[in-house]
């Protein structure tokens, strides 16, 4: 008798009630707790961090994605940036090398037409991936991920800014990489100090959030991705031909001057040259930031205006 | 009459969880009044279920209740919130399982679970073991590490239903639970729909075309056609304002005919005599056939054959919609969701 009641078997006993009532309890009441709602997190930017961390998480984990969005940075650098040798062309005339380094700087703001065009290819990089924000808005939107997330408490401005900053990670995550293949590449890193590529990085930042506010906004109210898909054509290319990524401004018509000098693209690679190459620029880098501010603060508080209109119907 | 005396005896009799008054919308891009002045209640505890067929308004009240549409007109209170005036206390008190699959397909449930208690504010102390208990609820815990890209349509289905339960809500909004899903899952929805109702004393708030779901889980049902109610009452009284119940009866004696004798029977509503078979229509049928026999009998006759149907729901939905097929266009977008939710249903 004092054998069956050890404690070894009363354990072992009271182990299998337990265990017994736990599914019974389960499919009675407990499995949910009816505790009352938690204390929540009401500020207007809650949620802004997950959503942002979705989109980045995303992109994170498909690394065909990015491979993808470098090659074309990669082949306008490697072929074109390396097959429009203007050096040549200067020194077939039989021009001295000091005459061909000066007709150069006078033109590119830098010996080296390649490190010119890296930096224009940063802004590239930058207004590409930008312009690609709206569609994961139009996605959203279609697979009815948008509705959810407007049928929480989150805030409309957040669902938009967390678009906003999804691609403004990206865009300059991309940016770092193309820098690292334009210096492989052979990119003049004379004048690179470390605030000086911080510096340029912050244009790179102010330049993708008004792009970015910008193709969001436009995909607000859109559920189709064609419609999405003709306006990024047809805001892309005017965009960059008309900026100084490409050439600078001096050799362009005046006309086209006039255009270039609005576009924020131009400010930002202003900004960049100066501080990445030491190039003289045609503003000064205080101007160059309040403009791309401007440019950035505008269209992100246009933004989460019009979220605050459109995202309700 | 007497099952509107069912509804008056059900046990939470409150103040109504939702409101509606004379609601409509009307999508500005056409003349098109999606909702055109409805007006219901629904009490606590219940069932509420909205019957009608494509494009009739069910999901534009249910977006105008949630939020996410703005009503044309007419006013709506939510859990004892207007929509017009407090829509961030609506969107916090209910939960909502869209039509759609909404869960982002790269990530985990888990992740998407978390993701959706972020979206309401909820500290992870919170969120981290409620959403553990929703994934048990639902039988997804073994899937919840995975990717809901590997998820089947009926699994999916369920992490909706997880999804919209995260915010503890008092009122769940649940837009064609069942649409496209196998018969198991089917029965699974069904068998939480009752669960929640049953033991946590959710309110909840479904709409559907499929007719023996609205009869087999709502309290009470709103017929909705072309943006209208065009009825509202419990299943039993729906099915039994088309006529009630047929009983047939073969009796041996072809004569006489007891046809209008029958007839003065209480319940009994019309008689129709054809060579000893007798179709008689019916309130409440199981009460009114031994009456029936009983008289035959007592007039010495001998009945050989009895039966009885009921009237099903689909009679009552044809009755209040109309019989003619529906060729209207839906618009672009929500065709479009709805072959997208079928087609992964299915996966």
């Amino acid at each position: 008798m004092d054998k069956n009641l050890s404690p070894a078997d009363g354990t072992r006993l009271r182990e299998a009630t337990v265990q017994e009532e736990v599914p019974r309890s389960a499919n009675t009441a407990s499995t949910l707790s009816p505790r009352p709602a938690p204390k929540l997190n009401t500020s207007p930017v809650h949620g802004l961090w997950a959503l942002t961390k979705r989109d980045l998480k995303k992109w994170f984990t498909n690394p065909y994605q990015l491979l993808i969005t470098l090659i074309q940075p990669a082949v306008w650098l490697g072929l074109f940036g390396k097959a429009l040798n203007f050096g040549s062309f200067i020194s077939s005339t039989g021009a001295s090398v000091d005459a061909q380094n000066k007709i150069l700087f006078n033109t590119f703001g830098t010996t080296s037409y390649f490190s010119f065009l890296a930096c224009g290819m940063l802004a590239s990089i930058i207004l590409f991936t930008a312009s690609f924000s709206g569609m994961s808005v139009v996605f959203d939107r279609r697979f009815g991920f948008l509705n959810k997330a407007l049928s929480t408490p989150v805030g409309r401005g957040a669902v938009v800014m967390a678009k906003v900053f999804q691609s403004v990670g990206r865009s300059l995550s991309q940016a770092a990489i193309v820098l690292a293949i334009a210096v492989v590449l052979g990119m003049d890193t004379a004048s690179f100090t470390v605030p000086g590529v911080a510096g340029a990085f912050l244009f790179l930042f102010l330049m993708s959030m008004g792009l970015s506010s910008l193709f969001v906004m436009l995909a607000l109210k859109s559920s189709n991705w064609q419609t999405q898909m003709a306006i990024i054509n047809l805001l892309n290319l005017p965009l960059l031909f008309a900026s100084n990524s490409l050439f600078p401004t001096t050799i362009m018509p005046s006309w086209l001057q006039a255009v270039v000098k609005i576009n924020p693209v131009s400010y930002s690679n202003d900004g960049v040259r100066q501080l990445l190459l030491g190039s003289p620029g045609f503003n000064a880098l205080w101007f160059d930031y309040a403009y791309l501010i401007g440019f950035a603060g505008f269209f992100s508080i246009v933004g989460i205006v019009l979220s605050w209109r459109l995202l309700s119907k | 009459m007497i099952a509107q005396q069912d509804i008056s005896s059900l046990p939470r009799l409150s103040k109504p969880i939702i409101f509606v008054d004379k609601l409509s919308k009307t999508f500005s891009d056409g003349k098109i009044k999606a909702v055109d002045g409805v007006s219901f209640e629904v009490k606590e505890g219940e069932v509420f279920g909205f019957l009608g067929p494509n494009g009739a308004g069910k999901t534009t009240t249910i977006n105008m209740l949630t939020t996410l549409l703005k009503p044309s007109s007419g006013n709506a209170e939510v859990c004892g919130y207007n929509v017009y005036k407090h829509p961030t206390e609506v969107r916090r008190s209910v939960g909502v399982v869209p039509q759609e699959y909404t869960a982002d397909e790269e990530m985990t449930g888990y992740d998407n679970i978390i993701l959706c208690a972020d979206l309401y504010g909820m500290p992870r102390s919170d969120s981290k073991p409620h959403a553990e208990e929703l994934l048990r609820l639902v039988e997804l815990q073994d899937a919840a590490n995975r990717k809901v890209s590997t998820y089947s349509g009926g699994m999916r289905r369920r992490l909706e239903l997880a999804c919209g339960l995260i915010n503890y809500p008092t009122l769940l909004f649940l837009d064609e639970p069942t649409l496209g899903l196998d018969v198991q899952t089917r029965a699974a929805v069904w068998k939480y729909i009752r669960t929640l109702k049953d033991e946590y004393h959710m309110t909840l708030f479904m709409t559907t075309h499929y007719l023996e779901e609205a009869d087999a889980l709502c309290d009470r049902i709103a017929i909705i056609d072309h943006g209208h109610i065009v009825k509202i009452g419990s299943p039993e009284e729906l099915k039994a304002s088309v006529g009630g119940d047929v009983i047939t009866v073969t009796v041996r004696e072809a004569t006489p005919d007891l046809s209008t004798d029958i007839a003065q029977i209480p319940l009994v509503r019309d008689v129709k005599n054809t060579a000893g078979t007798y179709r008689i229509k019916a309130e409440q049928g199981e009460e009114a056939a031994p009456e029936i026999i009983d008289f035959i009998r007592s007039r010495g006759m001998h009945v050989t054959k009895i039966a009885l149907t009921k009237p099903t729901l689909d009679e009552a939905y044809l009755e209040f919609t109309g019989r003619q097929l529906r060729e209207e266009e839906t618009d672009r977008m929500s065709m479009f969701s709805q072959r997208v939710t079928m087609r992964r249903a299915r996966s």
